[in-house]
């Protein structure tokens, strides 16, 4: 009984052919040609805003999971992509530049401070829970401006990319646009495969009524935490990813501002769609690569779109599109 | 560490301390009557502090300046609510944050536009500008004791408004249960719209005050509201007293604790760590502050009832 009223809380009107397969095959297929546009057209720019929309979308879909499917919503998550970010550079500083070493460390140590930071934060709901993850980015972000053998406010160039088993594998561009491909895929399959688990359903479940779930006789937050912390290891892959693509790491990683852009990404693509992160990931960077090819102050025109979005365009780009196309069906 | 070196470093934790309780009351009653998760604030600080020094420019007076400021900080608190705001309130604190992070954006990025990039500044006024001797040998700028004057005053104007009159009592009757209030026939979109523009004019009020000691430059709104939601936080959202309590403890921790973190640290450790470690640790302790106030009391210290 209680099975059914939870399948029957969730029919989305989009087709789930077209939701669950379709749509983010669609996706991954554009993001796997980017590199051969980028060659017929011969532009450099391409690749480089490819790899960075994909390296957000990881986290904006980390961010998903626990926004979407907790109704968890974290205003701290830039600290998890600079942790992962850091422990790449501090190791690469301190003469450990392999993958094999830095990926472990960038996304464990982003588990562990989800692991300490969440068993506080999730005593907490609503606002309060908001702004105590919001508390927690900024102390990654001031201890980050003090490291000051680490480059303090300055930020730290790491020398050269990760090698990978000691060979330099993502040496070019290309390389690591795909090696970040990859691990956005799985992200995304990963997470896709967990919500539509026994564990996402009671998530899920969660969201809708926590006290009905608990009545079940689950311990909703465990579940929670357990989300919370799968959400900052995979930021924490984030922020290894975007270390490798920038060769440079800075506290302005993990600012709160980033924060909200996360937010922004996963809102503007539709909340709890998990490629819709992917979308809204995209559909942020590429209108910051256009506008501010426009004006200077690009920022002027964006701020009331985002308000433009929230007053009109509910459920995100994801909505909008699922909109237009149910009146034809 | 001397004992004029401590008392100056108090009285400058009480003025950050006023100066977070003013940004925070306004905010601590938006989100506590209105539920509503307000990013925006801070940028309202940032106009307020924005404005003075455009009107000081045509009017060359500082009080009048203060008073167009305050006017012009309300009526755009008022506008931003009746185009924006008003639409959001039953909406989820998801789209709340991302219209309101929009706001940011605009506006500082707008004031960059308008403005310019490079920091303006706000000159005391004459008879405020100096210093006076609190004690032998301690000057203390006569400007910082008037914005911890008006802080508390406030605060107690406050006080009486919240405790003593109708509004007030609606205020808190909204703080504690709005569908109730406005079940009882109360226009709770008037009352939400005054708790908004009050707490606008507030924030406008604090960056006024402080734009003489601060240089004013976009972005100067960003990380106040930070410390400003740790206090509201702290404090117990809704909760006018737990606001100022918080704030005070915030100004205090945060000032002693960059003042006199590394001579502490220094009793335990060699001076080299000691200085490396202690500026970290002093911009954490207020975060750490409020983690351990949430971890014993998940609500804040005074949580206004029936939430």
């Amino acid at each position: 009984m209680s099975g059914a009223t939870i399948t029957a809380s969730q029919t989305v009107p989009a087709p789930r052919l077209a939701r669950e397969i379709i749509r983010p095959a669609l996706i991954f297929i554009a993001l796997a040609l980017v590199p051969l546009l980028a060659k017929l057209l011969s532009a450099q720019y391409l690749l480089d805003l490819g790899s960075r929309v994909m390296i957000f979308a990881v986290a904006a879909v980390a961010l998903d999971l626990i926004v979407g499917y907790c109704g968890l919503v974290s205003l701290g998550h830039a600290g998890f992509i600079g942790l992962g970010a850091y422990a790449v550079g501090i190791l690469s500083a301190e003469g450990f530049g392999d993958a094999l070493i830095s990926l472990p460390v960038a996304v464990g140590a982003s588990m562990l401070f989800a692991l300490a930071t969440g068993l506080i934060c999730l005593r907490t709901r609503g606002v309060y829970f908001i702004m105590i993850t919001l508390a927690f980015g900024q102390m990654i972000y001031f201890i980050a401006t003090s490291l000051a053998l680490y480059g303090g406010d300055n930020g730290l160039t790491i020398a050269s990319r990760n090698t990978i088993v000691g060979l330099p594998l993502i040496k070019t561009d290309l390389a690591l646009y795909y090696m970040i491909f990859l691990f956005l895929l799985g992200t995304y399959l990963f997470c896709r495969a967990l919500v539509s688990s026994r564990f996402g359903r009671v998530l899920r479940g969660g969201k809708v009524n926590a006290i009905r779930i608990s009545t079940i006789g689950f311990d909703i937050k465990r579940y929670q935490l357990v989300a919370y912390v799968i959400s900052g290891g995979l930021a924490g892959l984030s922020g290894f990813l975007l270390a490798n693509s920038t060769e440079f790491v800075s506290p302005a990683y993990m600012s709160w501002q980033r924060s909200g852009e996360l937010i922004v990404m996963v809102i503007f693509g539709g909340v709890g769609t998990l490629d819709g992160a992917i979308i809204g990931s995209a559909a942020y960077l590429l209108s910051e690569a256009w506008l501010s090819g426009l004006i200077e102050n690009w920022k002027v025109v964006f701020g009331p779109i985002l308000v433009m979005v929230v007053l009109f365009a509910r459920g995100g780009l994801i909505g909008i599109s699922a909109k237009l196309w149910r009146p034809q069906s | 560490m001397s004992f004029t070196l401590l008392l100056i470093q108090t009285l400058n934790g009480l003025q950050l301390g006023v100066l977070l309780f003013l940004i925070a009351a306004g905010l601590t009653l938006v989100f506590g009557v209105m539920d509503f998760i307000n990013l925006a604030h801070g940028v309202q600080y940032m106009l307020g502090a924005y404005l003075a020094v455009a009107f000081y420019g045509i009017v060359d007076n500082f009080f009048i300046a203060l008073v167009l400021a305050l006017l012009a900080s309300l009526a755009f608190g008022l506008l931003l609510e009746f185009l924006v705001f008003r639409h959001l309130y039953g909406r989820d604190h998801l789209d709340q944050l991302m219209a309101t992070f929009g706001i940011i954006l605009f506006l500082n990025h707008g004031v960059r536009e308008l403005w310019g990039a490079a920091p303006l500044s706000l000159p005391v006024p004459d008879a405020l500008s100096g210093a006076v001797r609190l004690m032998p040998g301690m000057l203390y700028p006569v400007w910082r004791i008037v914005i911890i004057a008006a802080g508390f005053g406030v605060a107690a104007g406050l006080y009486l408004l919240v405790t003593y009159t109708r509004i007030g009592m609606l205020v808190r009757a909204g703080a504690s249960n709005a569908r109730m209030v406005s079940a009882l026939g109360v226009n709770i979109e008037l009352l939400f719209m005054i708790v908004f523009g009050f707490g606008t004019m507030l924030a406008g009020f604090s960056g006024i005050m402080i734009a003489p000691i601060l240089s004013v430059e976009p972005g100067m709104g960003d990380n106040i509201l930070i410390l400003a939601f740790v206090v509201i936080v702290i404090g117990g959202i809704g909760s006018i007293r737990g606001a100022f309590i918080a704030a005070l403890m915030i100004g205090l921790v945060d000032t002693l604790g960059r003042s006199f973190s590394v001579d502490i640290l220094r009793l335990v450790m060699a001076p080299s760590p000691a200085r490396m470690v202690g500026p970290a640790i002093a911009s954490m302790l207020i975060y750490v502050l409020m983690a351990v106030v949430l971890y014993v009391r998940p609500s804040g210290l005074f949580p206004a009832r029936g939430r």
